[in-house]
């Protein structure tokens, strides 16, 4: 069941996490920053912002694969969950229900998500492996078909609709800069949250888990505990990314929840590479590119077989995606390492 | 009452048609531990072809001929040219499926457009039958038809698996496919062969479900969520397990649907859920 490789297991934490950052590191950050300062709203906003919070929920989903060996097809429902919630709990100009203030609103919203990813995870890690996507899969369907046909929370077909988006500090956080520097700290503080427990004591034994489960229930460790933390955890990621999507857009409906956004979050995080939490952003720019792009080679109808063509190659040429592709060209060009290690990780997922 | 009886009817109906769809989705489980999400793309396009070939023919029956040998055709075609290369990589098998969902899907859509097709069974399957004199329950013949089909097809596939040759080399498989290779039978032969049956079956329960019901994209992700559903409720791998958990599903969605309307997924739901709290491995499967 699992199918990442020991080999993955990043190294032991060092203590002088400055030693970590590299000259690359600094240019990204840097490029990041500066972006908005020289792109225009459309690209500070559709492509720049989309992607950012597009690759947190996506980072979600590497988190639970790469880490805890769970592929959930949940994620996108459960940042969906995040975005109705704000939309019940807080103001929206179709169905007012509470009408809370924001603040109010978006801490309930969260812990809802939360509770909810919790639950999935308790029904999902009963069962293990490829199990794991069939229940999750057919939990965020559910979902989608109960939020069309409920109209007392979820309001039916026509979902929630004129969302405000945060305010304060003097600023409309739904304008372009504002919004884009909202979304580059949540995706920030996601990604180092990432990586920091992927060292902690937590994401070591979340990963031995992924490696061995039997041998961590032998050693003693509560394996479905750790498990349904992992849930948690990538529940809290999606439901923050969740925020950001329904603000940009200022709506929410069944219709987000679909399961064409569902599989977009996964196409993202396997383009990208589920093997470290760079790949769902790199994945995420590369699918909103291509969304956004692509209409100009191919009719815009047909943008699904585009896509699904892309996914296909990728999943048929580098199980890692274009982290996997990345790695196998140095490589080869290093003439060093084997690539066999890589592709075995696929092979692995037939043990119990 | 009447209500009730034509619910239970109605919802024994739409059983007979999620155990048409996921039986196969099963077997190939059971045998390859291939999860093919794309079963949902395979009855809707079976369903179109179905569709397709009795409007040219003039034949209902054609048409369900070769929305079956359509979709088997293709199952094989799947099996062989995709599936084999990566034996045994459940992951990358099921994320393949998934991108041929996406893929096929769209193709459809442009091939067939957004309009919801319909078309009848000859006519001698179709009008009314009444069942009940107090209260007086009708019932469309042709529902009863498919109803009866489904069983046949369910005794068929129990007679297929364990009284033949073949099945008995299926059942072998399931159970454990490094013996079964080892034993001289050619498991790919055997492997391709089931994979076009469960193909088959999506696609025949597309016509005869798209006549009972409608033709429409979208279909393909709520047969998927049923199939889903049925095994994860049923067992994976297990016929019978398809039929058990088809009769739940059915019945939960259709008296859900009349007697709480907007809140008939959540006995589907809640059902799963169930299931998997007392035994993970479904109410037939095997422990893994």
């Amino acid at each position: 069941m699992s199918w990442a490789t020991t080999n993955a297991a990043p190294k032991p934490a060092t203590p002088a996490w400055m030693k970590v950052i590299r000259p690359q590191h600094v240019l990204v950050a840097l490029f990041l920053i500066a972006y908005p300062l020289v792109a225009s709203p459309f690209w500070i906003v559709q492509i720049g912002a989309q992607s950012l919070f597009l690759g947190v929920i996506a980072l979600s989903l590497m988190f639970l694969a790469g880490y805890g060996g769970m592929v959930s097809l949940s994620q996108m429902t459960v940042a969906g969950v995040a975005g109705y919630m704000v939309a019940v709990f807080g103001t929206n100009s179709t169905h007012p229900l509470f009408g809370w203030p924001l603040w109010v609103a978006v801490p309930i919203a969260i812990v809802i998500a939360v509770a909810f990813a919790i639950l999935i995870g308790i029904i999902s890690v009963r069962t293990a492996g490829i199990y794991t996507i069939m229940i999750t899969l057919a939990i965020g369907v559910a979902v989608f078909y109960f939020a069309q046909q409920n109209y007392a929370i979820f309001n039916g077909h026509s979902g929630f609709a004129g969302l405000p988006g945060p305010e304060g500090f003097g600023l409309n956080w739904r304008d372009p800069m504002p919004f884009y520097y909202m979304s580059l700290a949540v995706a920030a503080a996601s990604y180092l949250a990432v990586i920091y427990l992927a060292r902690s004591t937590f994401g070591l034994t979340l990963q031995a888990i992924r490696d061995n489960a039997r041998r961590m229930n032998a050693l003693g460790f509560w394996v479905n505990l750790h498990r349904v933390v992992a849930h948690a955890v990538a529940g809290l990621i999606a439901a923050v990314g969740g925020l950001l999507y329904v603000w940009m857009n200022g709506r929410v409906s069944p219709g987000t929840i679909d399961i064409g956004p569902v599989i977009d979050i996964l196409v993202i995080a396997v383009i990208g590479g589920l093997r470290h939490p760079v790949g769902p952003f790199i994945g995420a720019v590369l699918f909103v590119l291509m969304k956004n792009f692509a209409i100009d080679l191919i009719s815009p109808e047909r943008f699904n077989t585009f896509i699904g063509l892309i996914f296909l190659a990728i999943v048929l040429v580098s199980p890692d995606g274009l982290l996997g592709l990345w790695r196998m060209a140095s490589d080869r060009f290093k003439a060093a390492g084997s690539n066999r290690q890589w592709s075995n990780s696929w092979r692995n997922n037939n043990s119990k | 009452m009447k209500l009730f009886i034509l619910t239970v009817m109605n919802g024994m109906t739409l059983a007979a048609l999620y155990f048409l769809v996921a039986s196969g989705f099963t077997l190939v489980f059971g045998l390859m531990r291939n999860v093919n999400l794309a079963h949902g793309s395979l009855y809707l396009l079976g369903a179109y072809v179905g569709f397709n070939v009795a409007d040219w023919t003039g034949s209902w029956f054609l048409g369900v001929a070769a929305g079956f040998l359509g979709m088997a055709v293709v199952g094989a075609i799947l099996q062989v040219v995709i599936f084999r290369r990566m034996q045994g990589q459940d992951l990358r098998q099921t994320l393949v499926t998934i991108g041929l969902s996406i893929v096929m899907a769209d193709l459809m859509l442009a091939i067939w457009g957004g309009n919801t097709y319909q078309f009848d069974p000859p006519s001698w399957l179709s009008g009314p039958v009444q069942l009940m004199t107090a209260p007086v329950v009708k019932y469309p013949l042709y529902r009863l038809v498919l109803f009866a089909s489904a069983i046949v097809i369910g005794v068929g596939l129990w007679l297929l698996l364990n009284k033949t040759r073949i099945g008995m080399m299926i059942r072998a498989g399931v159970d454990d496919r490094g013996m079964l290779a080892a034993s001289g039978v050619n498991v790919q032969r055997i492997f391709t062969i089931t994979f076009a049956l469960g193909a088959g079956l999506a696609g025949f329960a597309g016509v005869v479900g798209g006549t009972a019901l409608s033709i429409a994209p979208g279909e393909d992700t709520r047969y998927l969520l049923a199939s889903l559903v049925v095994v994860i409720v049923g067992g994976m791998g297990s016929v019978t397990g398809a039929a058990i958990g088809a009769i739940l599903i059915g019945l939960a969605e259709q008296l859900g649907l009349v007697y709480s309307p907007t809140y008939g997924v959540v006995y589907t739901f809640l059902i799963m859920v169930a299931v998997l709290a007392f035994r993970p491995q479904g109410i037939m499967g095997k422990a893994a």
